[in-house]
């Protein structure tokens, strides 16, 4: 079947839609087009819904820039929060991927990229400014970095310390090293070189 | 470690062929372009997950035809290995050990250690300092995991100051910390790879020159310095220094990235003075030296393929390399030439009767056994 031979205009626009998703090709495309065809039209009314009303109405906390239906998301407008404590994430999946854990009290600062001049994002395309007006405030003790360990999340890091370190905050980075359940043998070096040099006492661990 | 059987299907001039090696000396007879180089190149192929030559796994299939495949039976510390590889136009190549596909080829690369001498090396001399870098760092990451991640990481930050070096021609009001960023991670990891690089040359030279002088018979010194800028200064004080020429240039104009290795015959650049036997004396005596190095790290004897190797050498130079190659120091040894003359004289030296003898014909070999 040539794929480029629409019966109809209509199907043709909404394929051509779909394949503009990110991971979706243009069979992919049409197949989701045709499911959503033989369904209830109530039901496809509510998914278009869905996807409008996610543009027009989704608003980003004016704290921490996390996607939020408020103007203070639920984490920051959250009083038995640490609000002293910020950790500093590349987007919002990482805030979702912390949260998850239900490890951490704090709240968040997301910065919406991490420097890479090859993609076209500098300091002043990120959520960097408010970060700085938020830390000379005052109320915050701790800063944590948890950008990726590629290249450009350790620069960005090292951006953000340089910017912050005159400030009188603790400012510290996700911990490195072999994961929880991993057998030596398969870690890989550089990692493994790491956790050797960066060792921790063992009643840290135990208490 | 020893290659006991290759299968070869379509990789370039040869559509089916298998072959069965002897442990020490295998030789490839033919005129000139009926693949004896090729059948070279299928070894080092599956040592290396890639043609010897850099080109496109596309233009090592066959004509009219849209995939090939290699298999290598080896033994490796007296446990048999097979490895198998293949490419389908389109596709992904696949490497498979035992029958198990590997998911990343660096874990297969350095399980088969290999030194090919070739008339391609010739690069080395001739070509620019990339070339020599490449020698290096492709001898160095065999060994040294760590160095091949340094390096790409280091790549990448250059990539990216110089992209910002660009985007910031003509302003005039920056923030430094905009580049002190990339530098620190510059000097960070250039300075590690200096002195890794610094560490595998010392080590490398008294071997080196040891071969040369083996090869040549005595009369001729050579020589091999480690040129970079960071010999003489520390990386971050060049980074300062150089940052408005960069700014101007649009690139980072200093690093390890500017390296090079000095090759001397005698005071001179060989480049400038050696004749041709001298640059291959020169190449065979470092490629001799990488071997010793794989050697001693991996306690195994890799597996040397000589490709045309007497060509433009002189009897006496002929000789000694036949003497080298013939001690019990090398194990396993391919060579390809065009006539029999300097093989015979090998087996003459080798002694034993381990040897095979293979014609190649046009993309296809009849198997010559002699015994004396």
């Amino acid at each position: 079947m040539n794929i480029e031979q629409f019966p109809s205009k209509l199907l043709e626009n909404a394929v051509t839609e779909f394949a503009r998703l990110p991971g979706i090709g243009k069979k992919t495309a049409l197949r989701l087009v045709l499911h959503l065809l033989k369904r209830d039209q109530d039901e496809v009314h509510r998914f278009g819904e869905a996807i409008t009303r996610l543009k027009d109405e989704v608003m980003h906390c004016l704290l921490c820039h996390n996607i939020s239906d408020t103007d203070t998301c639920n984490i920051c407008s959250n009083s038995s929060r640490d609000h002293g404590l910020v950790c500093v994430v590349e987007n919002i999946r990482d805030v979702m991927s912390i949260e998850n854990t239900q490890q951490y009290k704090g709240v968040y600062h997301v910065l919406g990229g991490i420097i890479s001049p090859m993609d076209g994002i500098g300091p002043s395309d990120l959520e960097i400014e408010s970060l700085l007006k938020r830390v000379e405030e005052g109320s915050i003790r701790e800063v944590i970095f948890a950008l990726s360990t590629t290249m450009e999340g350790d620069s960005t890091n090292f951006y953000l310390y340089k910017k912050l370190s005159n400030n009188n905050i603790r400012i510290t980075t996700l911990a490195r090293g072999v994961s929880v359940g991993d057998e030596l043998e398969f870690t890989d070096e550089l990692t493994l070189g790491r956790s050797i040099v960066n060792r921790l006492l063992y009643e840290n661990i135990i208490s | 470690m020893f290659i006991r059987e290759l299968s070869v299907m379509n990789y370039k001039n040869f559509g089916e062929a298998t072959l069965t090696f002897s442990r020490k000396l295998n030789c490839f007879i033919g005129n000139n372009g009926v693949g004896k180089t090729n059948l070279l190149d299928a070894i080092y192929y599956l040592s290396f997950c890639k043609s010897y030559f850099n080109n496109p796994d596309s233009q090592n299939v066959r004509h009219e035809q849209d995939f090939f495949a290699l298999q290598g039976k080896y033994e490796l510390n007296y446990k048999n290995e097979e490895i198998h590889c293949g490419f389908k136009n389109g596709q992904k190549k696949k490497i498979r050990r035992n029958k198990k596909e590997y998911e990343r080829f660096s874990e297969h690369i350095g399980l088969l250690p290999l030194v090919m001498i070739s008339p391609a090396d010739a690069v080395l001399i001739q070509g620019g300092s990339e070339e020599r870098r490449r020698f290096m760092d492709s001898v160095i990451s065999q060994y040294d995991r760590i160095y091949l991640e340094w390096l790409v990481r280091y790549n990448r930050a250059l990539l990216q100051r110089n992209i910002l070096l660009k985007e910031v021609s003509g302003r005039n009001n920056i923030d430094p910390d905009i580049f002190a960023i990339w530098d620190d991670q510059l000097v960070h990891l250039g300075e590690k790879i200096h002195l890794k690089r610094t560490s595998f040359l010392k080590e490398l030279l008294p071997v080196f020159q040891k071969y040369y002088t083996l090869i040549s018979g005595g009369n001729e010194f050579v020589s091999l310095e480690y040129s970079s800028q960071l010999n003489e200064k520390e990386f971050s004080i060049l980074l300062k220094e150089s940052f408005q020429k960069d700014r101007m240039l649009q690139f980072t104009t200093t690093g390890i990235h500017k390296d090079d290795l000095d090759l001397k015959l005698g005071d001179y650049s060989i480049r400038r003075l050696g004749s041709q036997g001298q640059n291959k004396t020169y190449l065979i005596a470092l490629k001799f030296a990488q071997f010793d190095f794989i050697r001693s790290l991996n306690n195994v004897k890799p597996i040397l393929l000589l490709d045309d190797i007497f060509d433009k050498l002189d009897s006496g130079r002929v000789e000694e390399i036949v003497k080298l190659v013939s001690d019990d120091h090398f194990g396993q040894i391919f060579i390809t030439d065009t006539n029999r003359e300097h093989l015979d004289g090998i087996l003459r030296e080798a002694g034993g009767d381990d040897f095979r003898i293979f014609v190649v014909e046009g993309g296809t070999i009849n198997d010559v056994i002699e015994k004396r």
